[in-house]
């Protein structure tokens, strides 16, 4: 149900312009990684590339590869929507379908691909799902009002729950916090912690405190400058980028004095 | 416990604008009577056309042209406009919606613009062109292919007898034609309007690029599609040149749409015959008109009601 994520030399472009340069490394399964670093340095970009989502922006190119163990997500023939189902992703704005109810927002992603599933068995993913997206509580007795209806954070959870409900490998979460209030952040944490224990979870965030009380291992991109390429300049344990980063660019950044 | 209130200073200068915004208010009075206009306009047709309807109304039968009265002038006119619309509505509203979407999310981006560009010039086409390619060209062309529908397809109710080019089948799909720039045109702004937000969600859950169409493009396209529709269709009820110049109108009811057997529409039997009327056929005429305009009140009604049925779930909030 996890899987261990191999990059290797990933270069990734937007046209001609270079974005992302060179980044190799490897992310652990059962595992939460942050990505750190300052606006524009690529997180998004590296994020979407690790699902292939960045193919739906026009001109968007990789090269290099990422191995989901051991399997070429760039090998020929491999079919993106494939991929997207074992690597699943949440975005910084929740975005639950406005058409659709709780219910049918949790199964959307099941639903695809002409899948049918009983009924019964329909209700048990939904109470699962949002079971282990820590809504369910919240939105019990209201599964067939619209999504869009939840507060922000409701919402944000409610993508989580369809997120996990077509059970993936891997969950990448775009600042999956950034528009929510402390309590749903703590919530939301709260249930990434939970999750590690299923998933791959790659976290990028602005917020230093949520890499360093959620994350295993951080991974610190920069840029040089405006219109250079964004490198990943450290990758560790996360206690060891907090504490005793090796670059400095990486302390500047986590002391405050950058960006 | 009185200080509170008898110390509360007067309210800073800097805070009051003495009254309303001038400019809010120009505003305001301009749009509520532009509302006013256009309710007075209706209401001013709607009228006219009873007035004027009035004397065919309680005339004895045996005067109304035809000598069976009005309703059995009318009814096959209205059979013939509601036949002649729907078949446009049929062939159109799929052929929009498939060429709309072409141009938003499948068409690479220059001949998209150019594709675009075009439905937008076909859109300007006046409807008497669309009535001569009809006699001259799609009619002709259409009978080998009338003649395969009653062959294949007779055992329907729509096919059978001796095809001719001047048919409501004919009829209906110029004016399918010429309704499907503007649907297109509507539809595919409709779509590239989808929230990327929604496409994202739905290919990150791995949908195929026609599952997320269907998952986030339609849902949130429906009632523009249904606008547009609305649009097309008052366009079709309405015409009258191609419709004139195209069929041929006999006064019986038929269900067989490929021969010259089925009544005509209304818009084009008052173009035809009102020239040469007086008097009481005038009257008739007019309220003939009066029904189309009803019907179109009815079916633009119906068609707000589906798109309000859900809109609580139509992500407006
Ligand atoms: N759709 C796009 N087309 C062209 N260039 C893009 C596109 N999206 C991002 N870029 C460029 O790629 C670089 C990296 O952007 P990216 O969104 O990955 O940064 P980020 O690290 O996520 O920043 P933030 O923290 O602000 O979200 C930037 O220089 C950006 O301008
Ligand atoms: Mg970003």
């Amino acid at each position: 149900m996890s899987k261990q994520i191999d990059v290797k030399d990933l270069n990734i472009y937007y046209g001609d312009f270079l974005a992302v340069q060179d980044v190799s490394t490897t992310i652990a399964p059962r595992s939460i990684t942050a990505l750190i670093g300052p606006s524009g340095c690529g997180k998004s970009t590296f994020l979407r590339a690790l699902n292939r989502m960045h193919e739906v922006i026009p001109g968007a190119k990789v090269k290099g590869s990422v191995e989901l163990d051991g399997q070429d997500m760039y090998g020929r023939g491999v079919d993106p929507v494939l991929v997207r189902r074992k690597v699943g992703m949440v975005f910084q704005k929740p975005n639950p379908f406005p058409t659709m109810s709780i219910k049918e927002n949790v199964l959307a992603g099941v639903k695809l691909n002409n899948k049918r599933i009983k009924k019964s068995e329909a209700e048990e993913l939904v109470e699962s799902s949002l079971k282990g997206a820590n809504l369910w509580n919240e939105v019990k007795d209201r599964l067939d009002k619209p999504g869009s209806g939840l507060s922000g954070g409701q919402q944000q959870r409610l993508c989580i729950a369809r997120t996990i409900a077509v059970k993936p490998e891997v969950v990448l979460m775009d600042e999956p916090c950034s528009a929510l209030d402390p309590i749903s952040t703590l919530a939301v944490e709260d249930l990434m912690a939970e999750l590690k224990n299923d998933y791959t979870i790659v976290i990028v965030t602005h917020n230093m405190q949520q890499a360093a009380r959620v994350s295993d291992k951080t991974g610190f991109f920069n840029i040089e400058g405006t219109g250079k390429p964004g490198k990943l300049v450290e990758y560790d344990e996360t206690s060891k980028i907090f504490n005793n980063p090796s670059e400095k660019a990486t302390e500047d950044y986590i002391s405050g004095r950058f960006g | 416990m009185s200080t509170s209130t008898q110390t509360r200073e007067p309210a800073a200068a800097e805070l009051t604008t003495g009254g309303r915004r001038f400019g809010d208010q120009i505003f305001r009075g301009l749009s509520t009577s532009a509302g006013l206009v256009i309710l007075t306009a209706l209401f001013l047709v709607a009228a006219f056309l009873l007035w004027q309807a009035w004397p065919a109304l309680v005339a004895d039968p045996a005067d109304v042209r035809g000598g069976k009265g009005l309703v059995h002038y009318i009814a096959p006119l209205l059979v013939g406009t509601v036949m002649a619309a729907l078949i446009a509505l049929l062939t159109a509203l799929p052929l929009s919606i498939g060429i709309a979407l072409f141009i938003s999310h499948y068409a690479p981006r220059r001949l998209a613009s150019a594709l675009g560009y075009l439905v937008d010039l076909l859109a300007a086409v006046p409807s008497v062109i669309f009535g001569l390619w009809g006699i001259t060209v799609l009619g002709p062309g259409m009978i080998p292919v009338q003649g395969g529908l009653v062959d294949y397809l007779g055992w329907l109710p729509f096919f059978g007898g001796t095809s001719s080019p001047r048919s409501m089948l004919v009829t209906g799909l110029v004016l399918g034609i010429m309704i499907l720039p503007i649907m297109t045109a509507v539809n595919r702004e409709v779509f590239l309007q989808t929230p990327r937000l929604h496409e994202e969600a739905s290919l990150a859950l791995g949908a195929t690029r026609w599952e997320m169409i269907k998952q986030a493009v339609f849902p949130f396209g429906k009632s523009g599609i249904i606008s547009g529709a609305m649009l097309g269709l008052g366009r079709a009820l309405g015409e009258t040149m191609a419709v004139a110049i195209i069929l041929s109108p006999s006064v019986r009811y038929t269900s067989v749409l490929n021969t010259s057997g089925n009544p005509g529409t209304i818009a084009a039997d008052i173009a035809l015959n009102f020239p040469e009327s007086s008097g009481i056929d005038v009257n008739t005429l007019v309220a003939s008109g009066l029904v189309l305009f009803f019907l179109t009140l009815v079916v633009n009604m119906f068609a707000r009601w589906i798109v309000s049925r859900r809109s609580e779930f139509s992500g407006a909030n």
